[in-house]
């Protein structure tokens, strides 16, 4: 969770200075999903994410120094510079994309959940979405064929209440998309999404129900990302209150998770400065990397569009 | 000098000239209302439609869900039972998500129904890259449209032509694409504050010259504008033209020009390949093969997705340089 939250900061503070081109969306605020989750996910398991998708990246493994090339554009990112924020990816820690096309994602997984069953491998595919994702009708007719197929397949809602600038108010006539899931025949499960523990558990449940061939489920967390739907200030749409980004901000998932661990004494307040002391060090080489590096050559241009046979 | 100045012609950018073209058709008809994404409160992730809500409110602005099939299937129904929608497709690269809805009824219904159906539709939607947007925000797929009989296709080049195609094609009873282009949205020019049509299916020639056409599309408009110096230091007098509208193509106006000049340089930002210059091409040799002088070239995007690295984008697309490039080639410089 740290890894994402440091990483994102500064990923925002260099796209606001103008240092990283296009466009980034960012995790703050909703890290213990994808840290929830993660956990349970080996390399061969395979997720699909969003717009938002660094911080599924980094919990499936992604290394900063890649990651922070391929934001700079250069060519040593994971996607040679070709995809950006928002197509960032490696097939070999089992991250089927970022996508820029809200509702991207549930079909894809649920076509690795299809070729896992194939296989008869005992892998699982995960797909991450945001609630306004879900009136994408990609999401329905891909929840429809998990459930029919019986696919090892997991949808995880990342409910931030906002699709944009627009509230789940007045984008869909119910609270949880979690209801949805009867309408597939496959368990629906509200969890609440500032609560990594709660995540990891109830993403365990549907993992192992996925990997044992019962089928998909249904997992909505409810979240908040702290910051605007772009970069960190964004547009300056007055679409959301302070109060109500202050009340999340009060349940943060990190600091209660460390508030918790220090409280079992599992972990001491000088350890946890102990890991952002090791996350800041690895920003710091990451951004370093990204900035040493080159840019792709224009006759890279023409590469990666097929495969013409050799190595990819 | 504060009443000379006031005489003075009055200019807006692009992206203001579209509110205004949007609200002028609000106003003018009464069965007339928007939808998409984040068109109210937030008035488009471009800002076009900001002030509409609180101007027209709800009733006639519409935030919709993220449901692009559900957007554009919204217009089919209304404008087939008397509404005419204005629709808001945020970025072209989202017809996919609707492609059916508007490649199979959109486009046929009147013709299947056997003219029994009017479907007065406008589509406002954002094109182009040069944004750092990567793959899947930054196309120019107007191509895929143009091939389909019963819908029509505007691309704006400027704020003049973008307020006048949109009440154009909002007073049109035929759905009308309205390419937009997202480097131009801060682009001022003259823009008449009443209402006015920019006439659809006609083309525009620019600036009059006579040794070679330059037939641009969308915002390569303006690069074929800032290739008309280089050129004519090089001693080459450029006509250019707007092609505005690619369905309904004016052929004519494209043909009068290549008689003139015997020479034509196509240019547009969208994959050369397939693309609509290929057409323009097509059209050009069949009706004045007589006039040519040289094989008429293309300007287009190289064959690859949009690249999200600044240093692979700036290659590839198209510019006033590569048009220089182009016409130097075809003139034997
Ligand atoms: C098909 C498609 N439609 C619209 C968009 C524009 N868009 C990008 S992100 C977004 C909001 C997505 O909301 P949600 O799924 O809740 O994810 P969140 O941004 O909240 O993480 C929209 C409308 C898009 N990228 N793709
Ligand atoms: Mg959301």
């Amino acid at each position: 969770m740290v890894r994402i939250r440091r990483f994102e900061e500064e990923a925002g503070k260099l796209m606001e200075d103008g240092k990283i081109p296009g466009a980034l969306h960012l995790y703050v605020g909703q890290e213990a999903v994808a840290s929830g989750v993660m956990e349970h996910l080996s390399n061969q398991d395979q997720i699909t994410s969003t717009h938002r998708g660094h911080g599924h990246l980094i919990a499936k493994g992604g290394e900063f120094d890649r990651m922070f090339a391929e934001l700079f554009g250069r060519s040593t990112g994971y996607c040679k510079g070709k995809g950006g924020s928002m197509h960032i990816s490696n097939i070999a820690l089992g991250m089927l994309g970022a996508n820029g096309i809200v509702g991207g994602g549930p079909p894809i997984a649920m076509g690795a959940a299809f070729s896992n069953k194939f296989r008869k491998t005992k892998d699982v595919a995960v797909a991450f979405f945001g609630d306004g994702a879900s009136n994408e009708g990609s999401f329905h007719e891909a929840a429809n064929m998990a459930a029919l197929f019986k696919l090892p397949c997991v949808f995880v809602c990342e409910n931030n209440g906002y699709g944009e600038y627009t509230s789940q108010a007045n984008h869909q006539a119910i609270v949880d998309v979690a209801d949805r899931a009867a309408g597939y025949g496959m368990p629906g499960v509200v969890v609440d999404g500032m609560d990594v523990i709660a995540v990891y558990e109830a993403a365990g449940a549907a993992i192992k129900r996925a990997r044992s061939g019962q089928g998909p489920t249904l997992l909505e967390c409810k979240t908040y990302r702290y910051y605007d739907h772009v970069g960190v200030r964004g547009m300056g749409l007055t679409y959301r209150t302070d109060e109500e980004l202050e009340i999340w901000q009060k349940r943060d998932a990190i600091q209660a998770f460390e508030k918790q661990l220090v409280k079992m004494k599992v972990t001491t307040k000088k350890k946890i400065e102990n890991v952002y002391a090791r996350v800041n060090k690895d920003i710091e080489a990451g951004i370093k990397f990204a900035e040493d590096s080159p840019f792709p050559e224009p006759a890279d241009l023409l590469d990666d569009v097929y495969n013409t046979g050799g190595a990819s | 000098m504060s009443e000379a100045k006031k005489q003075e012609p009055r200019k807006l950018p692009y992206v203001a000239a579209i509110t205004e073209g949007v609200r002028q058709v609000l106003q003018e008809q009464d069965n007339a209302f928007v939808a998409g994404e984040d068109v109210g409160e937030a008035g488009s992730v471009f800002g076009y439609y900001q002030g509409l809500l609180k101007e027209f409110g709800p009733e006639r602005i519409y935030d919709t869900p993220i449901s692009e099939k559900g957007i554009i299937g919204l217009g089919v129904g209304a404008s087939a039972t008397g509404c005419r929608p204005i629709l808001d497709l945020m970025f072209m690269d989202f017809l996919g998500e609707c492609m059916d809805e508007v490649a199979n009824q959109m486009a046929k219904m009147r013709f299947m129904f056997g003219g029994g159906a009017t479907l007065p539709v406008t589509v406002l939607t954002m094109s182009g890259a040069g944004m750092n947007l990567a793959a899947q925000h930054s196309q120019s797929l107007e191509a895929w449209l143009a091939h389909l009989p019963g819908v029509k296709v505007v691309m704006p080049s400027n704020a003049y032509d973008a307020k006048g195609l949109i009440i154009a094609a909002a007073r049109d009873d035929n759905p009308v694409f309205v390419v937009l282009n997202k480097l131009s949205l801060a682009m001022a020019c003259e823009v008449p504050e009443e209402p006015y049509e920019v006439p659809i299916g006609k083309a525009e020639v620019i600036r009059e010259g006579k040794d070679l056409s330059i037939i641009a599309v969308g915002r390569m408009v303006n690069e074929a504008m800032a290739a008309v110096k280089p050129l004519a230091e090089l001693g080459v007098d450029a006509e250019v033209i707007d092609v505005r509208s690619i369905q309904p193509f004016d052929t004519e106006t494209v043909v009068n020009s290549m008689k003139k000049t015997h020479r034509a340089v196509v240019v547009h930002e969208a994959v050369r390949f397939g693309g609509f210059g290929g057409e323009i091409v097509a059209q050009l040799q069949e009706l004045a093969f007589d006039y040519l002088d040289a094989p008429i070239a293309r300007v287009g995007a190289p064959f690859s997705p949009v690249p999200f690295s600044p240093a692979l984008e700036k290659v590839y697309v198209p510019n006033a340089q590569s048009i220089v490039a182009e016409v130097k080639k075809t003139l034997g410089l």
